[in-house]
């Protein structure tokens, strides 16, 4: 595993993007490259796990063309149910029914880009933010709590819900912070402990009366209230919510913050390089306990997009396993806002056209887990490159232009 | 180096050719389809287990897949990754056109009953929950009580060390209710052989015991069967879904030390002498058999002839949607004696004179 430490390509690169302009090419080129790449290799494998293929395959010298044309129609059939399933369905008996996956996609990517946010900003403060699946529990935990315990009218109860999402993921990330900054312990290791210190809490609150519907014991939360849900954005039978709004308003948000404003610039300071930052003053220990009470906050925001969005109820996988997509969604977006938003929208639609895929085609819906993982690979594996030739020969790195640090020392 | 070199070509062009040979086959000559038409679909949605998961999920699809077969019919599935796919995917087959949607689980309900309250038109049946009450949707639940009842006697009656023990995935009724009946027939036992079989794992009036705490962890399965069976219990039924591999596995180690009485499992949902491995399979004492896959295939056949009702579906020792396996491998230390006396009370629980009573059971 590449940890990014405070100087990883990643981290790098996302730099670049904003700084400087023709390496902008550059370090967008690689991820589209990598999601081409990825599909291309989804594709052969959904055409070498197609029945008819394989049985196409047994005569594949007496006449090879079944072959082909069968893995042809296999994966070009799979990812026009995927794209049916994800943008655009040319087949729905209505234009609300053509749009509809489209706002499915939208629906889905919500918690990703919360909470994808979440691990994208610690990143550029240098942290490897692992926890953001506990963060996203511990934000719907409470959130629910507030949800379908008290009673208010509509705008407040939603605010306080949104509030006690953010709070709940917040302490959970800050205090993965601040154990940092006062005892020096590795992230990775205290995010990774405080997820299944989440996943556990959660399990057992669900077997306490309080989290349980009256008379069932079944582990689900009663509903929250109605006026603890978002409003849908366009009316039934999308289920886009104003979450998404809410998305987009924290996708602007972190983008002024970290370019905008005193202490995003001290966090990025903090990222490239903390000694620098504290020999210019910056409290670097501060820097860690707010860029992760942001982190958990975010990813909690992404928590209550679950409880009052799509879900309406707290069970023990309500979170699905958005933390641990939004780790690679944060590293596909390059760890920029904008980046991250659109990675996310990228993978919303992986997930929402998934459902369409295998209920069309039959393709199984692992496949579009093996896809995400390639492009996380193809994304990861240019850098390593680049180091390994690095090493070997350093005069030869300005050749390297694979690599967009590469290519910044090009061009400078 | 050249010589390792040489032998990687050597077997790249070996398995190339195994590869070339086992494509030369006859291509076959071009024909239509020839399965009997059926205007029906029927769709199954799993929960987050998969059709895979050789417990409830998978024998639910066996029986959709059955109806499939015999009748010709259009089949759909989507399998849920997280709880969070329940939603899109119900959604899917009601745009679909889905004419019955099997959802499989009680996890599925929330979702299932918004999907059938805005589609009146489209059917719905619920595996393991029968808590909506909808004019287009059949619950099917079991009453496993009755059958764990038959095994938790079969496991008293054939106990060498007199501690049997039993454990689940999650604290929730339908893996309580194979326990609640286990500690019933342990119990009728001692009452009518004035024995004092002990029952590990499992307290039916307190409502509490051990889980490991989800239905994957083949290694806490492990080691809370060897706790058991270090705590001298002989019979062990898990109710872990694919988790109780780890206590076969337990039990095959655990015997293979070479001791005089030999630990055996119980399995559940499904006949495990079907599935298990030859090793581990000698050591089931029985199964406690849930019918998901008949009582599926039913609901789906009578949907398809237009004859859907939503009178709940409730699988019951006397209408064979629960049971035990046979004894397999195991039937001579069971014995004779124990087996007719089975049948008897097997009579009995049909016939209403032995009353097998859980909270946990379906209304």
């Amino acid at each position: 595993m590449t940890t990014p430490t405070t100087n990883s390509p990643t981290v790098n690169a996302a730099e670049d993007l904003e700084t400087d302009g023709p390496a902008w090419i550059g370090s967008a080129l690689q991820p589209v490259l990598a999601i081409l790449a990825a599909l291309v290799l989804g594709g052969l494998l959904i055409a070498a796990t197609d029945e008819r293929v394989m049985k196409a395959a047994s005569y594949f010298f007496s006449r090879p063309s079944d072959t082909l044309s069968a893995g042809w129609s296999a994966a070009s059939a799979a990812y026009q149910a995927m794209f049916y399933g994800a943008v655009f369905n040319p087949n729905g008996n209505s234009f609300a029914r053509q749009i509809y996956p489209f706002t499915e996609t939208l629906t889905v990517a919500t918690p990703l880009i919360l909470a994808g946010l979440g691990v994208a900003v610690a990143f550029r403060a240098g942290l490897f933010n692992i926890g953001a699946q506990g963060q996203i529990l511990m934000g719907a935990t409470l959130a629910a709590y507030v949800g379908f315990t008290w009673s208010m009218p509509l705008p407040l109860h939603l605010l306080l819900v949104v509030l006690a999402g953010a709070i709940g993921g917040g302490v959970w990330g800050g205090v993965v912070g601040l154990l940092k900054a006062r005892t020096g312990a590795h992230e990775v290791i205290l995010t990774i402990m405080l997820n299944y210190i989440a996943v556990n809490l959660l399990a057992y609150l669900l077997t306490r009366p309080s989290f349980l519907r009256e008379g069932s014991t079944n582990p689900i939360s009663p509903p929250v209230a109605e006026s603890a849900q978002f409003p849908l954005l366009l009316g039934a039978p999308f289920r886009l919510h104003w979450g998404f709004v809410l998305a987009v308003a924290a996708t602007v948000f972190v983008w002024w913050l970290l370019n905008r404003s005193t202490t995003g610039f001290e966090l990025r300071a903090v990222g490239s390089n903390p000694r620098a930052a504290k020999t210019a003053g910056i409290n670097v220990t501060k820097g860690f306990v707010i860029v992760m009470i942001l982190a958990g906050a975010l990813a909690g925001l992404a928590g209550v997009a679950q409880i009052s969005g799509t879900e309406g109820s707290l069970s023990a996988g309500v979170a699905a396993s958005f933390g641990f997509d939004a780790i690679t969604v944060a590293l596909l977006g390059r760890s920029t806002p904008l980046g991250t938003f659109l990675a996310g929208v990228l993978y919303g639609g992986f997930r929402a056209g998934a459902v369409t895929m295998q209920t069309m085609t039959g393709t199984n819906v692992d496949i579009v887990l093996v896809v995400q993982s390639l492009i996380v690979l193809f994304i990861a594996l240019p850098p390593l490159f680049t180091a390994a030739r690095g090493r070997r020969s350093r005069r030869d790195k300005s050749k390297t232009t694979r690599s967009a640090g590469a290519v910044k020392e090009a061009q400078a | 180096m050249t010589f390792r070199a040489r032998t990687m070509k050597v077997s790249a062009v070996l398995s190339l050719s195994a590869l070339a040979l086992a494509a030369c086959g006859e291509a076959p000559e071009e024909d239509g389809g020839n399965a009997e038409a059926s205007d029906f679909t029927g769709c199954i949605v799993s929960d987050e287990g998969g059709f895979q998961d050789r417990s409830f999920n998978q024998n639910s699809y066996e029986g959709l897949k059955a109806a499939e077969e015999k009748l010709g019919i259009t089949v759909q599935q989507a399998e849920s990754q997280a709880e969070t796919d329940f939603t899109p995917n119900l959604n899917s087959m009601v745009q679909n056109g889905c004419d019955l949607t099997v959802s499989v689980g009680f996890m599925l309900a929330d979702a299932t009953k918004t999907a059938a309250e805005e589609n009146p038109d489209m059917h719905f049946a619920t595996v393991d929950d029968n808590s909506i009450q909808l004019d287009n949707v059949k619950p099917i639940t079991y009453n496993t009580a009755e059958a764990a009842f038959l095994a938790g006697y079969v496991a008293a009656g054939s106990s060498e060390s007199g501690k049997v023990a039993t454990y689940g995935g999650l604290d929730i009724p339908t893996v309580t209710v194979f326990m609640d009946g286990f500690s019933d027939g342990v119990d009728y036992w001692n009452e009518q052989k004035d024995d004092d079989v002990e029952l590990l794992g499992w307290d039916k009036k307190a409502q509490d015991g051990t889980f490991v705490g989800n239905f994957s962890d083949t290694a806490a399965a492990k080691t809370t069967t060897q706790n058991f069976i270090n705590e001298g219990a002989d019979v062990i039924m898990p109710v872990a879904g694919q988790a109780a591999t780890g206590t076969a596995d337990a039990v095959v180690d655990a015997n293979a030390d070479g001791r005089e009485d030999e630990v055996t499992f119980v399995w559940v949902d499904a006949d495990g002498y079907d599935t298990l491995s030859e090793d581990q399979k000698k050591y089931q004492l029985t199964s406690v058999l849930k019918g998901l896959s008949t009582s599926v295939e039913d609901v789906v056949t009578t949907a398809a002839e237009g004859e859907f009702d939503n009178t709940p579906y409730v699988g019951t020792l006397e209408n064979g949607g629960v049971g035990i396996a046979e004894f397999h491998d195991q039937e001579d230390r069971v014995g004779k004696d124990v087996a007719s006396e089975v049948e008897d009370i097997k009579q009995k629980i049909i016939d209403g004179e032995i009353k097998v009573e859980s909270e946990n059971s379906p209304e």
